[in-house]
């Protein structure tokens, strides 16, 4: 038992370490091909030159990152086979399907487009050249549609049902699994994250440039188209951030507890803009959960239901079954002790199930399948000992919220900001300290982002289906020892591929600061 | 055949083309392991001309493991969870690949060429021999078991276990060597094919390859034929009613009750043939690499026909034999298969863009003067 909890660890350590890795590259992907295909537009319409050399400057930058992107994602796909076999088997009728449709409708644009964007320049008329590069951006959009679609699933499974024949879960509404309402708020929010950080990036490196006063020109075009789609990008993100928060509510409550450090909810229940939770906090005991709290009254009721007198459970109401519904009376959830023992009972069913079909007896199959349907909503629970291992970890969750929206609003302000200056024509877009303002922002940006996923993943645990299979159960037979030197190895080799990444990055926007960029050719 | 049969029967082959093409675009690892053999002058060439092509094996790779994962789950959950080391070498194989082209000449990349370098022949030896071992294990067996109901095993629920060795043993058989190998020789060939196509650079560039061509052609030959007679005297099984049926030659049994399948497979190993001796002998012939690219996908989507097709266990377990794979019993369900074929409409369309754009670009043979003139390149 121990060196399979050892082996969950590891595996888990690996996979957030290749997620978080990945994670790094993408976003800029996501933002940096549409900030590049729109400069190439206005090249195409105005056929002025200029604007070519600032798209080739920042497409070469978007290929540098390009590389890292296509490496990581890889590993990512075949971790699923070789770390979670047991997942890959019970849900791999639903997930993978989402997984190939990537491959076969995004990866091939984005492969062959990306090409023709580099090299076509000669090659290609203009109009095809322009037409590969929103190709290639909108084979990145597709891509993650997918991959996000397999994702919003593991936190909100639906379109499926479960087949105890082959002691798996089967897709039955393919519509469902694809564009459910949890799926497609988790695309628009992470897609448009990634146009902030793509446009933070852009105004970074803008202001670098400022900041050495070459290529000003290229760097306040650059500024402009990108505090434009920053500015729209950061506004679509908190929409669907608050979309977000509102199916998590629904779906994840226990997710949304930990967000807040909430052991015991109320009606309504504000939420904590300042404060630091108690380490030593564990469900159903006295102490105090968050220490030097500073909270914005119902601003948790509203944000989870958009109604300020609504109730949200805390960790505790949850564990416990205890919930107030509109009209203020108490009701009766399933407490996490109840699911437990329903989980359990659909695992014995199972078994019984699996005994009645060897010895051929049909009555009995007939019987077990029923008990399985009757409490498989809670399958997964049976894997558990107690409830409180059904909580995530609060401390990480909550300072990951905290991190994320913050950080957000800041960079809403600094679009905001940026906007106004350029529109005034204002001098301080030079000042120095504003430059180092813009340059600054790009690890906000990406704090934030990584802290979204953060917020995402770390607090949907012990699942990894919701409700359905703990990670304990999805894991492969593989020895602790094999996945802590793989684990090195990757660490070692993505640290690498970073370093050397951000270090080319570095060179080419030095070189370029060197030269005139609008004529680079 | 009932529709279900009909659904795995065409996704296998599904499988069976993605494997077959990306056994073709192996030329770009095979080009990739001749670096070191090639002067300075042309290594810029050879790598850039390659380089413009390295996404498509790589992302045929990721398809191929994305269709499998949609439609033979069990395969996939059996072979990458247990074959750990397998995959991981496979896998960091194609991660430093996936960086190299970019980084190696770039200011800055903090490890010099030559490292990025040694990462694309790392990649081009070990991709392409790996890979085979991977394929490889589809004839000659592998060591695991299948028992689904461990996953209500709460001390040990994983339903794929696999021998200590975790596919170290895989790497170990002669057997899968030999595939891996083939593999390695056809992508070398494969990639002088593609150089002598694609590149313009005088007269000794051209003769290098076309000798190239012929040497690794005929060891590739050698091997592949030493492949055929194993495996046509391979014994295998297939599963019955859900028992193991052993089987005494049961690829060349194969072989001959799908006797199209056969007219194929001989059609494909003359094309190949073909594109290696009037390459070496002919120096004004320039179209061996689609003779040998059709050859090549010919063959092996044969190979995968005959690993699987016909109730033959395509994943035969040498430690419980009823635990063996077939298409049957390790795919996806028809619901998830018809979505599926819906979406594989599609492919002939992906298909259609990626010929028409590989020809505007290939239009022109890859020149020094073009590399000099291009500010992105490799």
């Amino acid at each position: 038992m121990d060196e399979l909890i050892s082996t969950v660890d590891w595996s888990r350590a690996q996979f957030a370490l290749t997620a978080m890795y990945h994670w790094l590259f993408v976003p800029l992907t996501i933002g940096l091909s549409i900030i590049v295909a729109i400069m190439e537009t206005i090249y195409y319409k105005t056929g002025d030159d200029k604007w070519k050399g600032i798209t080739k400057f920042w497409m070469t930058l978007f290929g540098i990152n390009f590389a890292c992107g296509v490496a990581t994602g890889i590993i990512l796909e075949f971790e699923f086979g070789t770390n979670w076999s047991n997942y890959s088997w019970f849900v791999g009728d639903i997930f993978g399907a989402p997984l190939a449709i990537e491959g076969i409708l995004a990866f091939f644009m984005e492969s062959t487009f990306v090409a023709v964007m580099f090299f076509g320049w000669k090659k290609v008329s203009k109009g095809f050249h322009l037409a590969s590069t929103w190709l290639t951006a909108l084979g990145v959009c597709i891509s993650a549609f997918w991959i996000l679609v397999a994702n919003a699933w593991m936190q909100n499974p639906v379109g499926m049902q479960f087949d105890p024949e082959q002691m798996r879960n089967v897709m039955d509404n393919f519509w469902e699994v694809a564009f459910n309402s949890f799926a497609l708020n988790k695309f628009f929010h992470t897609v448009f994250s990634g146009w902030v950080l793509g446009a933070v990036f852009v105004v970074g490196v803008s202001s670098w440039l400022i900041l050495r006063k070459s290529n000003l020109e290229t760097a306040k075009k650059s500024l402009k188209v990108s505090a434009w789609f920053g500015l729209i990008g950061i506004i679509l993100t908190m929409w669907t951030g608050d979309g977000s928060a509102v199916q998590v509510a629904k779906v994840q409550p226990m997710k949304l507890a930990a967000m807040e450090a909430l052991y015991d909810g109320k009606v309504g229940q504000g939420l904590i803009a300042i404060g630091i939770p108690n380490p030593d906090k564990k469900p159903g005991d006295n102490q105090e959960a968050v220490y030097g709290e500073i909270s914005i009254p119902y601003g948790l009721s509203i944000l989870a239901n958009h109604n300020p007198k609504s109730f949200v459970p805390g960790i505790n109401d949850l564990i416990d079954g205890f919930s107030i519904d509109d009209n203020g009376d108490t009701i009766s959830t399933v407490s996490y002790a109840q699911r437990i023992e329903m989980g359990k009972a659909a695992q014995e069913a199972l078994k019984e199930y699996d005994e009645a079909k060897m010895a051929n007896d049909t009555l009995a199959m007939q019987l077990a399948t029923a008990k399985v349907m009757d409490n498989f909503k809670y399958f997964g629970y049976g894997y558990l000992q107690s409830p409180d291992e059904a909580v995530p970890p609060v401390a990480l969750t909550f300072y990951a919220f905290r991190v994320m929206v913050f950080a957000g609003s800041y960079l809403l302000l600094l679009f905001i900001v940026i906007i106004i200056l350029i529109y005034r024509k204002s001098p301080y877009l030079e000042h120095k300290w504003f430059t180092w303002i813009g340059i600054l922002s790009i690890p906000v940006v990406y704090l934030c982002s990584q802290s979204g996923w953060i917020v995402a993943e770390v607090g949907r645990q012990p699942w990894v289906i919701q409700n359905l299979m703990p990670t304990t159960a999805a894991i492969s037979d593989i020895p602790a020892s094999s996945v802590q030197i793989t684990f090195w190895i990757f660490a070692a080799i993505f640290t690498l591929l970073l370093a050397a990444e951000v270090s080319i990055m570095l060179r080419y926007i030095s070189k370029a600061a060197k030269n005139n960029i609008e004529t680079t050719d | 055949m009932t529709t279900l049969q009909l659904l795995q029967s065409y996704w296998w082959l599904i499988i069976s083309i993605l494997g077959a093409i990306l056994v073709f675009l192996l030329f770009v690892q095979g080009g990739q392991s001749m670096i070191s053999t090639i002067s300075k002058d042309n290594r810029q060439l050879i790598v850039n001309s390659i380089g413009r092509k390295w996404e498509f094996t790589f992302t045929t790779l990721v398809v191929f493991g994305g269709a499998f994962f949609a439609s033979f789950p069990l395969f996939y959950s059996t072979s990458f969870g247990g074959a750990y080391w397998l995959w991981m070498l496979i896998l960091v194989s194609f991660v430093l690949q996936a960086v190299s082209y970019e980084f190696r000449r770039k200011k800055g990349n903090l490890y010099g060429t030559a490292t990025y370098d040694g990462f694309l022949m790392f990649n081009g030896l070990f991709g392409c021999v790996l890979l085979g071992v991977a394929v490889g294990m589809m004839f000659f067996g592998a060591e695991f078991t299948v028992v689904k109901s461990n996953i209500l095993s709460h001390n040990s629920p994983v339903i794929s276990q696999w021998a200590p060795t975790r596919g170290l043993e895989a790497i170990a058989c002669w057997k899968n060597l030999l595939l891996g190998f083939a593999v390695f020789f056809l992508a070398r060939t494969q990639a002088s094919l593609y150089f002598i196509n694609n590149i313009r650079d005088g007269k000794e560039f051209d003769k290098c390859m076309r000798r190239k061509v012929l040497i690794n052609g005929l060891i590739f030959a050698v091997l592949f034929v030493a492949f055929l007679v194993v495996l046509f005297l391979q014994s295998g099984g297939r599963v019955i009613d859900g028992t193991f049926v052993p089987e005494d030659y049961i690829y060349w049994h194969n072989f001959w009750s799908m006797w199209p399948l056969a007219i194929l497979f001989l059609l494909g190993v003359v094309s190949v043939l073909y594109a290696i001796f009037r390459s070496a002998f002919d120096g004004n012939f320039r179209a061996g690499i689609w003779f040998s690219g059709v050859g090549t996908i010919l063959v092996v989507i044969v190979l995968f026909c005959l690993a699987a097709y016909g109730n033959t266990a395509y994943y035969r377990s040498l430690l419980s034999p009823d635990s063996s794979l077939t298409i049957s019993n390790s795919s996806s369900t028809k619901f998830t298969l018809e979505v599926m074929s819906w979406v594989s409409i599609l492919v002939p369309f992906v298909i259609a863009y990626i010929w028409y754009v590989w020809s505007k670009m290939n239009s022109k043979p890859l020149t020094q003067e073009e590399l000099n003139q291009d500010s992105h390149n490799y």
